[in-house]
């Protein structure tokens, strides 16, 4: 299972691959935008995205947006880790095609909740 | 705090003046006296000239007087730490926060990664200590494993010592890498004063302005104000509980989701 891991905030992509790495996903890679997260989706053969939405350059949201209408990522599981908080925001996400989200702060439980509720969606499929 | 400004005080003495001097006008018209007449909208219109001088220059005193005070404070103020002296301006500290707050982030995860795999070591020892002990308790131990049992309990005591010693040293730098909250509490609060003064400066401006507006007639046109970006990212919600249009929580989000069919 590879992960790209998308955050500008360098401790946020730590915390992020830490409790990864203890749920056990130790192929970790990271991002610090949209920008340069897509060119490494395009050529790292990923597994699974977990992005920020606010970010400079190139928000999560776009990159969500983009990798939908794109065939190679339309069916990449994406899961939103983010501060923002606004329903419609989430809604919009929703629409975008996102597979899980999930407000900041969050704890180590959630985490693996939404990641194994992902998992089991896409094997029922 | 906008209805007590000086600009308020001026600008309805400015009134006074105005409405006095309409009738004087109407009389001097009437019976003729036109250059008196001039002579008394070129007054008024003076005193309007002056007012607005008055309040723009004392509004940009204020506001000069505010970004000037916030410089000097903090040298000042905080001697000790040459390095935050040396910032002049609101944007450098709150990096300096920003700096401060991901060092101290790193500095203490670095800490924990450190420790948890001696954690996890002297558990996993311990582990395999105890299974032969057992071992040991039910006799079922021959004398040649008790020796080897013997040796490592040995080893197992002096590194649990040796291990806590460098646990305990991590904690304590963890603790002392919390030491950030105290520095970035004093920027930031330097940081909160210069806004509130230019807060409470913009006010009286806007305040002004309006009064300029009405005094001139000026009528503004909005249409050009730019439109908010949809769903423009926002950041972290500082008062949710206050907001309808924000979840609290991450159970907010699910029930959010699921009603939508997630």
């Amino acid at each position: 299972m590879k992960i790209l891991i998308v955050d500008d905030f360098s401790t946020m992509r730590r915390i992020v691959k830490n409790l990864l790495r203890d749920l056990g996903f130790t192929n970790t890679h990271e991002a610090d935008d949209g920008l340069t997260a897509l060119p490494m989706l395009e050529t790292g053969n990923f597994d699974f995205l977990v992005t920020d939405w606010n970010m400079p350059g190139m928000t999560g949201f776009d990159l969500l947006k983009t990798c939908r209408a794109d065939p190679r990522f339309k069916d990449l599981p994406i899961l939103m880790v983010t501060a923002e908080a606004k329903r419609e925001q989430i809604v919009a996400a929703a629409q975008a095609g996102v597979n899980g989200y999930i407000v900041k702060p969050f704890t180590a439980a959630v985490l693996k909740e939404k990641i194994e509720k992902i998992f089991e969606r896409i094997e029922q499929q | 705090m906008a209805l007590n400004s000086p600009g308020e005080q001026q600008t309805s003495e400015f009134e006074k003046l105005l409405k006095q001097s309409t009738s004087e006008l109407i009389e001097k018209v009437e019976s003729g006296d036109l250059s008196d007449a001039v002579n008394l909208i070129q007054r008024i219109n003076d005193e309007r000239n002056r007012n607005l001088y008055l309040e723009v220059g004392r509004l940009t005193r204020a506001l000069h007087d505010a970004i000037t005070n916030f410089h000097i404070d903090m040298g000042v103020a905080n001697p000790a730490t040459e390095e935050m002296s040396k910032m002049a301006n609101a944007t450098d500290r709150l990096n300096y926060v920003i700096k401060l707050t991901q060092d101290a982030a790193n500095q203490t995860m670095d800490k924990v990664d450190e420790s948890a795999p001696v954690a996890d070591r002297l558990r996993d020892q311990a582990g395999a200590l105890r299974k032969d002990w057992a071992r040991l308790v039910r006799r079922e131990m021959k004398p040649e494993e008790f020796r080897d049992l013997y040796r490592r309990i040995d080893d197992f005591l002096k590194e649990t010592e040796e291990q806590s010693n460098s646990l305990s040293g991590n904690f304590n730098d963890i603790i002392l890498a919390q030491g950030y909250q105290d520095l970035t509490g004093q920027v930031l609060i330097k940081v909160i004063t210069l806004v509130q003064e230019i807060e409470e400066n913009l006010v009286n401006l806007v305040c002004m302005a309006s009064q300029v507006d009405k005094i001139t007639g000026i009528k503004h046109d909005n249409s050009d104000r730019p439109e908010e970006e949809a769903h423009a990212p926002e950041g972290p919600i500082i008062n949710a509980e206050e907001r309808v249009d924000v979840v609290s929580g991450q159970d907010e989000v699910d029930d959010l989701l699921s009603s939508l069919g997630f």
